[in-house]
């Protein structure tokens, strides 16, 4: 197995770590390895690599440095800002009520889940359209006095859908409601300007875009209160306690920093090789559909349904031929439930089992992307043959 | 190089196996079919837990290999489970094992290795597979007599075996432990699966009231001449030749000799009464393909763990035959399955009829 070609297109998984990236984080692990919250010289240093990654954050985010802290991932800072959120809301205003998206990231949906069955919190979901997009009237319509924060996801994993932020921040702001979006996909393509968006809270995760697994951050508007979750020291500003880690923080900022250097040129190579796919796809493959938004979806994001393919069969196929792709159902343990993403779309279960996600990035090339597009459907029709 | 899938289940047969095909040189991938899950008992599931599934995993990493886990619970669930509650309501005793392996490891499984461009399917079965020189392929015991499982293969086609690869078969079980030590496999001292693997810690018969609670249906437990020696909770739960449990006083040790289904009844008898020396049994598969001309001699099975009988078997048509045995057995049991031999050669079987 070890002499084929091996292409990936799974980057909306997770990305390998850019080499400027990599080196700008090595000589954190053992030369400047101090505590920032040392006294001593080791500590100022480590300090100031800290402070200096938040700033490359908050100038990429348009906002203060005291508005940014770091976590361990995107779930965490999604983890952080609703429970965080939920809990000073209640506490401050009795607001109990939850408004999120269907098709949230499980490190949302489920900690929202968490918070109405354990915690007494009313959850509601926004309606979606076919495309996964949430309509900015449909929040106006369901915001409450008591909603304790609204959270829509900025770009969906699965289907690439982008949701319209901006729109939904400002109605929420005019009614003084906590908006809080998932923007860890997003960020890797999509302008991430914390005040043209409109929004309260902004979870990012770092190996989205060629940083580091194990790292992440959240911005938090001055003024959008919130109950720290993890306790202990009083790093983040006593939001996140515990030692700050700082060679990830740095790998972090660079690989952000060049996210948004390297946007434009990022995005037009991609887009091109993406349409190419979504093009060749449904023209060449029976029986298969575009999910997600045409238009308004990641610049790197193709997925699909196929009806009557099992979805995990799809997968082990193209891995056998060397290309490693994603399924909104495909789980390692081969559990063939249909996502729920794809269900709140309204796929029915035929279709929704056989989907297939393929996301571009920095090593995707033309020819490559050809020569998977060439046998693509060769290999769904031996999968429907089973 | 050819492209073999072998089913790994996280034990250590099957990760030997994988082992010794890499090291001749195979592309291999590991599969593993995801057969049963029950809420709550998920751990106690052997065959097919995360945990197993993590275990093939680890391994399937160690050797470099692709690894992929199927889900193959529904179809479990149809076929075979189905099938061992369907023989128990009907008074049998089936083998799920050898249903599993004709419909879900050598069909199902098979299936989706050819579609991967796989040439073979490998398992961790003690068994061999040889060409018989007129282009058949045989099915033979595994070297180690104690472990031999040719017997829950005995259900395998040509086109079946064509396909089929066992690499363990040569070697005895200590030698399977002793390689996997020295492969470095982190399975090496893990447990022997026992029982069946959807019964978790569960008695078979916790199982049938669980998912078919019809089964307990109380009836009189008679002796052969009519005589009323107490009361049954359910024919399921009682197999031939069983002594224990009955819960009936008598001078001497009474043993289920027959369940009758059309009347509830349960006959017990004496050591004596139990057993015959002959039986049919249906669904005949003979591994090579067609049935035999005429009454052939051969060693007989007729359950996976008992020793072997000499008998005569004649065909009667269909796919059904007679065995007559050299010497009365005691526990021939409807419902489980009868395997005949020519030494180590597995020619078929069939199952037991009432």
């Amino acid at each position: 197995m070890s002499t084929i070609q091996r292409t990936y297109l799974d980057y909306a998984a997770t990305t390998p770590v850019d080499q400027r990236v990599l080196e700008a984080m090595l000589p954190y692990f053992t030369r400047d390895f101090g505590n920032p919250s040392s006294v001593h010289i080791f500590g100022q240093r480590a300090e100031s690599a800290l402070e200096t990654a938040r700033e490359t954050l908050a100038a990429g985010l348009g906002c203060n440095t005291d508005e940014v802290i770091f976590t361990s991932c995107g779930s965490e800072s999604d983890n952080l800002a609703l429970r965080g959120t939920a809990f000073t809301s209640r506490e401050k205003r009795g607001a109990s009520h939850l408004l999120i998206s269907p098709v949230e990231h499980h490190a949302v949906s489920h900690t929202c889940e968490q918070l109405a069955r354990h915690f007494g919190f009313e959850l509601e979901y926004l309606p979606v359209d076919q495309y996964g997009r949430v309509n900015p009237a449909d929040v106006a319509s369901r915001l409450r006095p008591n909603t304790a924060i609204v959270s829509v996801i900025y770009a969906n994993n699965e289907i690439g859908t982008i949701n319209p932020i901006a729109e939904i921040g400002a109605i929420c702001h005019e009614r003084g409601i906590p908006f809080h979006t998932d923007a860890v996909q997003a960020a890797a393509y999509l302008p991430v300007d914390v005040q043209a968006l409109n929004v309260d809270l902004i979870a990012l995760g770092a190996h989205k875009f060629y940083g580091p697994k194990g790292i992440g951050a959240l911005y938090i508007r001055k003024g959008v209160d919130l109950l720290a979750t993890q306790t202990g020291g009083g790093q983040e500003f006593g939001l996140r306690a515990g030692t700050s880690n700082i060679p990830y923080i740095v790998g972090m900022a660079e690989a952000f920093r060049l996210a948004q250097s390297e946007r434009q040129q990022r995005v037009e190579r991609l887009l091109p090789l993406r349409d190419r796919i979504i093009g060749r796809v449904l023209e060449e493959i029976p029986r298969a559909q575009l999910t997600g938004h045409p238009t308004e979806r990641l610049p790197n994001h193709a997925s699909f349904v196929f009806e009557g393919v099992d979805g995990n069969a799809l997968l082990m196929l193209l891995d056998v031929y060397g290309y490693a792709c994603s399924s909104g159902s495909a789980c390692k343990t081969g559990s063939p439930e249909p996502s729920e993403v794809l269900t709140a779309l309204g796929q029915s279960r035929s279709w929704a089992l056989g989907s297939l996600r393929v996301t571009l990035g920095i090593n995707s090339i033309p020819e490559e992307v050809d020569q998977f597009l060439d046998i693509l459907p060769e290999i769904v029709s031996k999968v429907r043959a089973i | 190089m050819t492209r073999v899938v072998v089913a790994m289940s996280g034990g250590v047969d099957s990760s030997v196996a994988a082992t010794l095909l890499k090291q001749q040189g195979h592309e291999v991938i590991g599969m593993m079919m995801r057969l049963w899950s029950e809420p709550g008992s998920e751990a106690a599931n052997r065959c097919c837990t995360p945990d197993a599934i993590a275990m093939a995993r680890r391994v399937a990493a160690q050797l470099g290999i692709p690894f992929y886990a199927v889900d193959a619970r529904q179809i479990f669930r149809d076929v075979v489970v189905q099938y061992f509650m369907d023989e128990y309501a009907q008074g049998s005793t089936p083998n799920p094992c050898l249903a599993c392996n004709r419909y879900l490891r050598w069909d199902f499984l098979l299936q989706r290795a050819l579609t991967l461009g796989a040439n073979y399917l490998a398992t961790g079965h003690y068994a061999r597979v040889a060409g018989d020189g007129s282009g058949k392929i045989q099915l033979l015991r595994g070297v180690d007599v104690q472990k031999d499982q040719s017997y829950v293969l005995s259900v395998l086609t040509q086109e079946q075996l064509r396909h089929a690869l066992f690499p363990v078969g040569e070697y005895t079980k200590p030698q399977v432990r002793q390689l996997a030590r020295d492969f470095g496999l982190p399975v090496a001292e893990r447990e022997e699966s026992q029982d069946l693997c959807f019964l978790g810690d569960k008695d078979y018969r916790d199982f049938l009231r669980q998912y078919m609670p019809e089964v307990e249906k109380p009836g009189p437990i008679v002796t052969r001449n009519g005589q009323q020696l107490g009361e049954h909770r359910g024919l399921a739960f009682y197999t031939i030749g069983q002594r224990k449990g009955l819960g009936i006083s008598s001078l001497v040790p009474m043993y289920v000799l027959a369940k009758d289904t059309s009347r509830n009844c349960l006959t017990v008898g004496k050591e004596d009464e139990l057993g015959g020396q002959e039986l049919t049994a249906r669904n005949v598969n003979w591994v090579c393909g067609d049935p035999p001309a005429e009454t052939i001699r051969v060693q007989v099975k007729i359950r996976y763990k008992a020793v072997d009988a000499w008998g005569s078997v004649s065909p009667l048509g269909g796919s059904r035959v007679h065995v007559r045995f050299d010497a009365p057995l005691r526990d021939i049991t409807p419902g489980q399955v009868v395997v005949f031999y020519e030494r180590d050669i597995c020619l078929g079987g069939g199952i037991i009829e009432i």
